[in-house]
Formats: C-alpha cells, structure tokens, sequence
C-alpha cells in the first residue's frame, strides 16, 4: 500500500483526466442527446429519420469501436488535429467518441421521459399559441427532464467508466486505468493494493454521483 | 349584441378513418354569445370544440375566425390559436410551472409581453378568478376546482376573441362544480364569446344564448335554452333530455 500511496500523483493525475473527459463528454452528449431528442420528435420526417438512424446505429455499436474509429480512423489515418499538444489531441477526440455514443443513451432516457408526459400538457401549450419549439423547450424537454434526471444518473456513472475505454481503444489518454496500467508494467506498486486504490478512487466518482441524482430526482420530481 | 359572426363553421366534415364524427357541421356564433353544445357520449362535442382551434383537423369544409379562414400551419396557425381560448376537462395546466407562471407563460412568450406586465395582468386575473392568494402553489396543490378556475385564468390572459370549454366541469367533485361554473357565468355576463360542452343544465339555462344539440356528427337541434329544455323538438333530444333529467 505504500508504494502505491508514493504514487499517489500519478493517480491523482489519471483521476483527473478521468474527471477532465467525463465532464467534457457529459456537457455534450447532453446537448447532442436533447438536440436528437428533439430531431426525434419533430414533425418533419428527415429529421426523425436522421436522430433514429444515428441513435440505432451508434448505440449498437461497441464502444471501443466507436473510440477507435475517432483514434485510428479520424486522428491518425486521416490526420485531423484538435490540438497541438499530443494529450489534449487525444484528449479531446476521446471527448467526441465518449460524446457521440453516450448521447445515444441521454437521447432515449429523454424519449422516455417525454412518453410520460400527458398529451393534454402539449395540446394545452398549443392552444396558448406555442410554436413547436416553445413547446418542446419550454414543456416537454423541460417536464421529460425532471422525470429522467434517475435514469440519466445511470448514463452519467455508465460515461464515468466508460472513460477508460479512451486508453485502450488507440487513443492514449492517460486517464485512471491506463495510469493504472503503466503502473503494473513499470513494477512500481504490488498489483492487488493498486487495484484496490483505483477502484476505490471510481467508487469515490460513481457513489456520489449515484447518490446526488437519486436525491436531485426527487427534488425535481413534477407531481401530477 | 352586435351581430358580426366571430365563428363560422361551413359544411365541416370529419373522420377519424372510417368514422364520420362530423356530419355537414354548420354553426355561427356571434361576438358575445354563449352557445352550449350538448348530446350523448361520441357524438363529437370535443371534436367540433377542438376543430375550432384547429387541435383537430378537418376533412371538407370551412371554419373562420373573424372573417378569415383558419391558417394550416405555422406562424399563422399559432396566432389563431392565441385568439381562442381553450379550457380542457382535465385542465391541463403545465405541472413544473407554479399558478402565476402558469398564466404569464403566454403573455410573455406568444404575445410577447414584458414579465412585470404579464405578472401584474396575472395577478389581476387570478384575483378575479378567487385565487390570488395561490399564485406562487404548483398545481398539484390546488384542488380540482382551483386548477379548473386557473385554466380559465391563463386562457384569459392571451385576451381571446372566443373561449371554448369541453366540459370544464366533469372531472370535478360536486362539490367544486359550482365555483368554476360562476367564474363561467360572469364571463358570459362580461360578454365574453363561449362555445360551452357541458351538461350543466343550470349554467345553460342561466349563462347561454344558445343551445346546440349534437348526436352522431350532427348538428339536431337549436334553440334557445329554455325552448330546448321544456319543449325539445326531435326525438333524439327528448330520449336524451329523459336520459339526463332521470339521473
Ligand atoms: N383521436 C381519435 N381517434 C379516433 N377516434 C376518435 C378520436 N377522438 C375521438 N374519436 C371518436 O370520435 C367520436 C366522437 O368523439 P368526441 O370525443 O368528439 O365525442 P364527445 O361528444 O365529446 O363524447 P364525450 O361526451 O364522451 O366526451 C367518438 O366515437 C370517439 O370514439
Ligand atoms: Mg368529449
């Protein structure tokens, strides 16, 4: 255990980028969920056909597919640079991988949720004159959030250890697993402490979060 | 009473697939009267009601509001609809928001209102409804009877050319009818233009110019309350009238 507390900056430093992608990537794939919500809803047939292709065909896909198709395929086979340095490069093409899949699973929590909104709440908002927008974002997005804000605790933990499919799908970022990993192979720290400590600093994550959205979604809750 | 007709409905036709819910629906109302429309469950009350604002689309024929024909779609079709108010059986008021945003929500974003204009407007309304003192309640708060009353309020507040009502009355307890059908009854009084689905007879008889008398799509019978109540001149209004006087 002490040489794995002598350690400790390299898994401070891997937790957090952990913290660093899922931050990023949560911001994201929440707007890109509501955005294909939205699309998905809509009375315009293109659009719907767009966010449902999309949502089935990424949410179908394995992750690590996914990351590797933005690593290997966008990042080092085509050469798109999102940044100078090599970490923030990897870093925030990680970001877009980790984005557009997990607002696949934002997107049908939100599609959920506006299933359970009564039909008279719309038809209520379009007497009064509502364009449609107004009434996707002013009652429907608005009441199908607070209705999911559980279900979208769970994406949000799923996106929490998801972040170490980064490291081994091509994209080296050094997040928590892969610091995890150097370790081993570099002999610095007896294996079973490590792992312990890195699975203790994913429940210090995952835990609260668990907790906080448990609680926020009862503060929230609409009562009918 | 002037006599423009501020309703029109031509020749309305409709079908839910094989169903002819409305039969050659023709029907005028004029600025300032209250027309009640009664019949048997399924005869397309709510379907005419809501053809008004266009929640329901019809098949042949033509509605106008003022003279003009009601817009398909977009812009023009979310003004008609600021122009008629429209107060639903299970009130529908919008869960996440409180009373007095309940009511502010489309002054400010359909009419563009300031929010201090539209609170005070608010205010001022839910006042005249009796439920001022609830404004900053969620409606899951308030008893059927209030949230009826504040539908009405935030109906009001858009200033609408003509309020429909599909049956305002029959989710309520008995005991909170009475207080929605006089916030009703004043309006009618204020002159304000009504189209009523209700079988209130009392509010009928007190508050209506007109009573339509609907079966099967169609349009049977029109008179005025009281001719309609005391002497009913088809058959299918008379077994009606036995129906619900018996209850
Ligand atoms: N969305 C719909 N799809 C298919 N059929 C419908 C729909 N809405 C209504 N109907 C049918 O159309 C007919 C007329 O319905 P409507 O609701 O207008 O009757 P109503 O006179 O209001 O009856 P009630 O007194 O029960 O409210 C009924 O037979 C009903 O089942
Ligand atoms: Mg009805």
């Amino acid at each position: 255990m002490e040489a794995f507390l002598s350690n400790i900056d390299k898994v401070v430093d891997g937790f957090s980028w952990t913290v660093r992608l899922t931050l990023f990537s949560a911001l994201f794939s929440f707007i890109l969920g509501i955005v294909l919500t939205a699309m998905r809803v809509s009375p315009i047939p293109l659009l719907r056909a767009l966010s449902t292709g999309y949502v089935e065909g990424i949410r179908n896909t394995p992750l690590t597919l996914v990351l590797l198709f933005c690593g290997l395929g966008l990042n080092s086979a085509l050469g798109l640079s999102l940044a100078d340095s090599v970490a923030w490069d990897v870093f925030w093409w990680a970001v877009i991988g980790l984005s557009a899949y997990t607002a696949c699973f934002v997107s049908e929590s939100l599609r959920a949720g506006i299933n359970t909104i009564p039909l008279g709440q719309v038809e209520a908002a379009r007497s009064l004159g509502l364009t449609f927008t107004q009434n996707l974002s002013l009652i429907v997005i608005p009441q199908a959030l607070r209705t999911v804000v559980g279900p979208l605790g769970s994406v949000l933990i799923a996106l929490i250890k998801n972040t170490t499919v980064a490291s081994v799908a091509g994209l080296g970022v050094q997040e928590a697993s892969r610091q995890m990993k150097l370790m081993f192979d570099q002999g610095i720290a007896p294996v079973l402490p490590t792992f312990v400590g890195f699975a203790i600093g994913f429940l210090i994550l995952t835990l609260p979060t668990g907790y906080f959205f448990g609680w926020l979604s009862k503060r929230v809750a609409v009562v009918r | 009473m002037t006599t423009t007709p501020l309703v029109v409905l031509e020749n309305v036709n409709k079908h839910f697939g094989d169903l002819h819910v409305l039969r050659d629906i023709d029907l005028s109302v004029t600025a300032g009267e209250v027309v009640v429309v009664i019949g048997p469950s399924g005869s397309g009350k709510s379907t005419l009601c809501r053809t008004i604002n266009r929640l329901e689309t019809i098949d042949t024929g033509r509605i106008l509001l003022d003279g003009q024909p009601l817009p398909a779609e977009g812009r023009g079709l979310a003004k008609l609809r600021s122009d008629v108010g429209m107060v639903f059986q299970s009130f529908n008021l919008f869960a996440h928001k409180t009373v007095l945003q309940n009511v502010t929500l489309g002054p400010m974003k359909v009419l563009g209102q300031p929010k201090a204009k539209a609170t005070e407007r608010g205010m001022e309304l839910l006042d005249r409804v009796r439920i001022g003192n609830q404004a900053h309640k969620y409606p899951a708060q308030l008893s059927g009877g209030q949230q009826q009353r504040v539908a009405i309020a935030r109906a009001l507040a858009m200033n609408p050319k003509v309020l429909l009502f599909d049956e305002p009355t029959s989710a309520l307890d008995p005991e909170m009818v009475q207080e929605v059908l006089d916030v009703m009854t004043d309006l009618a009084k204020e002159g304000m233009t009504m189209v009523v689905v209700t079988h209130e007879m009392g509010f009928a008889r007190r508050a209506a110019n007109r009573v339509v008398f609907m079966a099967d799509g169609q349009i049977v019978e029109e008179n005025t309350p009281d001719e309609f109540f005391t002497k009913p001149q088809s058959e299918r209004a008379r077994d009606f009238l036995s129906k619900i006087l018996t209850h």
